[in-house]
């Protein structure tokens, strides 16, 4: 029952937040969100102390073709509810002291996204969760529609074409799945019962109709081409929803719905989509050296940081597995971050151009420090939040194979090289026309920031509340991945 | 029974509703009980009740908005609802016929009448054009149809569906059989709009009346499905090997064609035209390889389409009259103009493009499950791609609304539209997230 709470929680709040009308709209939405939070740390507490087995929920729902309204939390799927709800009031926040038009619009459609997006996590039932899957896809669009930049239209709808390409596919992948199963179940304990009784030529199609849908949704490259565009076009709000949770509905899809069900399609292909994602970490990490645009720069540090969540995924070991999901985390956290002061210089100096930026250090120096410990969070310095979880990843991707870890190792050095170029030319140096008259940081923004920034050396130093908790769920998950 | 009923109500509308309503639920009495009429020519069954009852809904949302669509030419309103009511009654027949005297009766009075009411704008030469050409490609259909029937008759002896299916369950059937069974298709794809017999049905909708071509891209299709999946599935479903390829090629070309076609459309009544062609073409791919459940299948999909579709064309009605235009332009700013009306027509679009938790997307996915089952593996790849390239089309729509820079008509809505739109949104979502509701009507 808890479960069902928290999932129609926001679906509530969504419908108050619209009929608040404009002006009262933010902080409804936020008052709602944190209520949401506290829910969820209840949860959280429930959880340390029962384990996961109070949280499922099951119904029957429709007949013919079999399908349930099943819901869950194991330690996975809570995490990624953890952050879901953890980042949706900073976001809300972080909208805060903007002029937003249609207010009450604009933050329905976020608290919307957020149960879309935690419908994702904790639906155990195939069609459900494709359901959810495609349910997210509505609120972004249009957020990115209504509230983006110049050239949204086209944008937006590439970005919307593209990723309901792929999901088509993982629907007939999940069509495919039910009349080749034995048991012929959405049911996600049936599929994984199954996951070996499926011929593994079928499971070739499987993994790739699967695949395709999550690669363009996390994006690995190629199939990245839509990313960047919408990351730069979108609102604030929008580019922080679509990085920091939005882009894990493919990673934790990965884990959950594709390792586990279609093992031996993993086996033969999964080596080719590690290199893949691979490929993808290097060719990202060159690309944002070369970004002038800021949010560009951003939306490909990203490709380049889930590249490698992807390769330790298919890794198919418990490091790889780990690094992952505390990766995920930490990334949410982070590019949520970097969003955020990228919105905050936009607002200030109307340009995202890092060439024109410098010596912002000098006129702000609270958002100076917070901008800092932001990027070493994404550059992985130790004690900060990306360092755990890049370094079990890449142990994860070592222990598979020797050279591909020491390219995908490439990321942590040109990660370096493209954030501490931006923050030295954005930040240092002297001011120019356009920073001198920067203002530092509001209330809602330093609240945003530290929030964040404490979040980044928290988990830096203690992740082990992580790894606890993710731990049943990823065992059961890759011992049913490894069955050939 | 049913049909009577019918005609007697023809005076006003809330007569006419409360009418329909009565139908309904005699209709509704039927159920469970199988049951012959005129001497065993029409056959009430689940899938007949099941059928009329959607066929019945359609038309009480047509009859509400007629109302204020006819507000200008009241004197002709007991016309053209009496015609729409003979519609209705030809679509009933055509669900229920067990005699190929019936389908052809039902045939002609659904399609005699829709001649008229195509052409009802008398002094619209675009009507005019549509009502001709409607008539003169219908009646060429309609030949072919009657030929294959006497031609079928001629090698069975019967004009009864049980007693041809006798026949064909018999084996030993004689060419010229197929030859009539190749007739039939040819009049019943062209009566679903089917490529390569499409070719009327844009001009036809974009000339006729919106209300009319609400009526004729629902509750016509729809009937004229019914009647195909009925006849295919009683008679035909032994020999259905002989056509699966014909047809499977049929399919592919209709999916394709429509949605290419569809793209480049500025007029929205052609664009709903040749979207239509291609969701008669998704509704072809469950007819390929049927089994037992695929007239559930059908029927979900029917349902989905057309509760969509009129909600559509709701709204469209309202802007058109406020545009003067009937162009994807004439949205232009709906959504700051009238945000309920754009948000009912973006529901309608998502459904339309199959996009959960609307009906639509349950529907495409009971067809391609049943595609899939029955081994058409590649014809479901293309419908699916295809699916992809209809979300571009009806986003075009949904673009203009939020994107584009709104003029200063005033677009209002009244009583009866705003009944009919929210009842269409209920019920979309309604099958959309209940379809046991519908799926084990038949």
């Amino acid at each position: 029952m808890m479960t069902l709470l928290i999932l129609f929680f926001p679906l509530i709040a969504s419908l108050l937040v619209l009929l608040s009308g404009n002006k009262l709209a933010s902080k409804v939405a936020l008052l709602f969100s944190v209520i949401e939070l506290a829910i969820t740390f209840y949860v959280y507490l429930v959880y340390r102390q029962s384990g996961a087995d109070n949280f499922y929920y099951f119904k029957e729902w429709i007949s013919d073709p079999k399908i349930s309204f099943h819901i869950g939390m194991d330690g996975l799927s809570l995490l990624m509810v953890i952050l879901t709800n953890f980042l949706t009031p900073i976001i809300i926040l972080s909208a805060f002291n903007r002029n937003i038009e249609n207010a009450k619009g604009y933050f329905s459609l976020i608290t919307f996204m957020q149960f879309a997006l935690i419908g994702v996590f904790v639906a155990y039932d195939g069609l459900l969760y494709y359901i959810f899957w495609e349910l997210a896809l509505i609120p972004i669009y249009f957020i990115a529609l209504r509230w983006g930049g110049p050239n949204r239209v086209n944008v937006t709808l590439k970005f919307f074409i593209y990723t309901l390409t792929g999901s088509l596919l993982m629907l007939f992948g999940f069509i495919m799945l039910y009349h080749y199963n034995p048991s012929h179940s959405f049911d996600i304990r049936e599929l994984y019962a199954n996951a070996s009784k499926v011929c593994s030529c079928k499971q070739s199609w499987l993994f790739w109709l699967f695949f395709a849908a999550f690669a363009i949704k996390i994006p690995i490259v190629p199939f990245h081409t839509w990313q960047a565009d919408t990351y730069s076009e979108a609102p604030t709000q929008g580019s922080m929803l679509l990085a920091g949770i939005m882009l894990k509905m493919g990673t934790y899809s990965l884990i959950r719905w594709l390792i586990p069900i279609v093992p031996s399609g993993v086996a033969e292909w999964g080596p080719y989509a590690i290199v893949l994602c691979v490929v993808g970490i290097v060719y990202a990490s060159v690309i944002a050296i070369m970004q002038k645009d800021l949010k560009k720069l951003f939306a490909y540090s990203s490709v380049a940081h889930v590249g490698l969540i992807s390769a330790g995924i298919f890794a198919l070991n418990m490091q790889g597995l780990q690094g992952s999901v505390v990766q995920m985390l930490a990334h949410g956290v982070n590019v949520v971050g970097l969003f955020f002061c990228a919105d905050i210089i936009f607002n200030r100096t109307k340009s995202l151009n890092v060439e024109g930026l410098g010596g912002i250090r000098n006129v702000a120096p609270k958002f100076n420090t917070m901008f800092m410990i932001v990027v070493l969070g994404s550059v992985a310095l130790p004690l900060t939040n990306g360092f755990i979880g890049e370094f079990l990843l890449l142990f994860g991707v070592y222990e598979y194979n020797t050279w591909l870890s020491a390219f995908a190792g490439l990321t942590i050095i040109l990660g370096a090289v493209y954030m501490l170029r931006m923050y030295q030319k954005v930040m240092l140096g002297n001011t120019n026309d356009t920073t001198s008259v920067f203002g530092d940081l509001m209330w809602n923004e330093k609240l945003v920031l530290g929030i964040i920034a404490i979040a980044i050396i928290v988990m830096g130093i203690y992740p082990k509340p992580v790894f606890t908790i993710a731990e049943p769920a990823l065992k059961t998950i890759l011992s049913n991945a490894l069955i050939k | 029974m049913v049909v009577e009923i019918l005609d007697l109500r023809k005076i006003l509308v809330p007569m006419i509703i409360l009418g329909l309503a009565i139908i309904f639920y005699l209709n509704l009495e039927d159920w469970n009980h199988l049951q012959f009429f005129y001497n065993n020519m029409l056959r009430i069954d689940h899938y007949s009740v099941a059928f009329s009852g959607l066929a019945i809904i359609i038309s009480a949302f047509v009859f509400v908005l007629s109302v204020d669509f006819y507000k200008d030419d009241s004197r002709h309103i007991s016309d053209y609802l009496a015609i729409m009511l003979f519609i209705l009654c030809g679509a009933i027949v055509m669900f229920s016929y067990w005699n190929m005297a019936m389908l052809f009766l039902g045939i002609e009075i659904l399609s005699i009448s829709l001649y008229i009411m195509a052409g009802s704008k008398r002094f619209d030469v675009r009507s005019n054009e549509a009502g001709f050409k409607y008539f003169l490609m219908g009646s060429f259909a309609s030949g072919f149809l009657l030929f294959g029937i006497a031609l079928i008759y001629g090698a069975t002896g019967s004009f009864h569906l049980a007693n041809i299916a006798t026949y064909v369950a018999g084996g030993n059937i004689s060419p010229i059989f197929y030859v009539g069974m190749m007739m039939m298709m040819i009049a019943m794809l062209f009566k679903v709009a089917a490529v390569p017999f499409h070719f009327w049905s844009p001009d036809v909708y974009e000339g006729a009346p919106a209300l009319v071509t609400a009526l004729m891209s629902t509750l016509v299709k729809i009937a004229a499905f019914g009647a195909f999946y009925r006849l295919f599935y009683v008679c035909f479903l032994d020999t259905i090997g002989y056509t699966s390829l014909i047809l499977a090629i049929v399919t592919a070309s209709t999916i394709i064609l429509g949605n290419l076609t569809a793209l480049s459309q500025v007029n929205f009544k052609r664009l709903l035209a040749y979207s239509g062609i291609s969701h008669a073409g998704y509704l072809l791919l469950g007819l390929i390889g049927m089994k037992g459940g695929t007239a559930n299948a059908i029927f979900y999909y029917s349902s989905g389409y057309a509760i969509a579709t009129i909600g559509a064309f709701a709204v469209a009605i309202l802007v058109f009259k406020a545009m003067k235009n009937e162009n994807i332009e004439a949205f232009n700013g709906l959504g700051k103009k009238n945000p309920l009306l754009a948000a009912a027509l973006t529901m309608s679009m998502l459904s339309l493009a199959g996009i959960p938790p609307f009906a639509g997307f349950l529907g495409k996915y009971y067809i391609f499950s049943e595609a899939i089952n029955n081994g058409q593996i590649l014809l479901t790849l293309v419908a699916i791609i295809n699916s992809i390239i209809g979300v571009y089309y009806y986003f075009k729509v949904i673009l203009a609304m939020y994107t584009k820079i709104p003029d200063d008509t005033v677009i209002s809505s009244n009583v009866s539209y705003n009944i009919v739109i929210s009842i269409c949104l209920i019920l979309s979502l309604l099958i959309g997230i209940y379809p046991d509701v519908l799926m084990h009507l038949i």
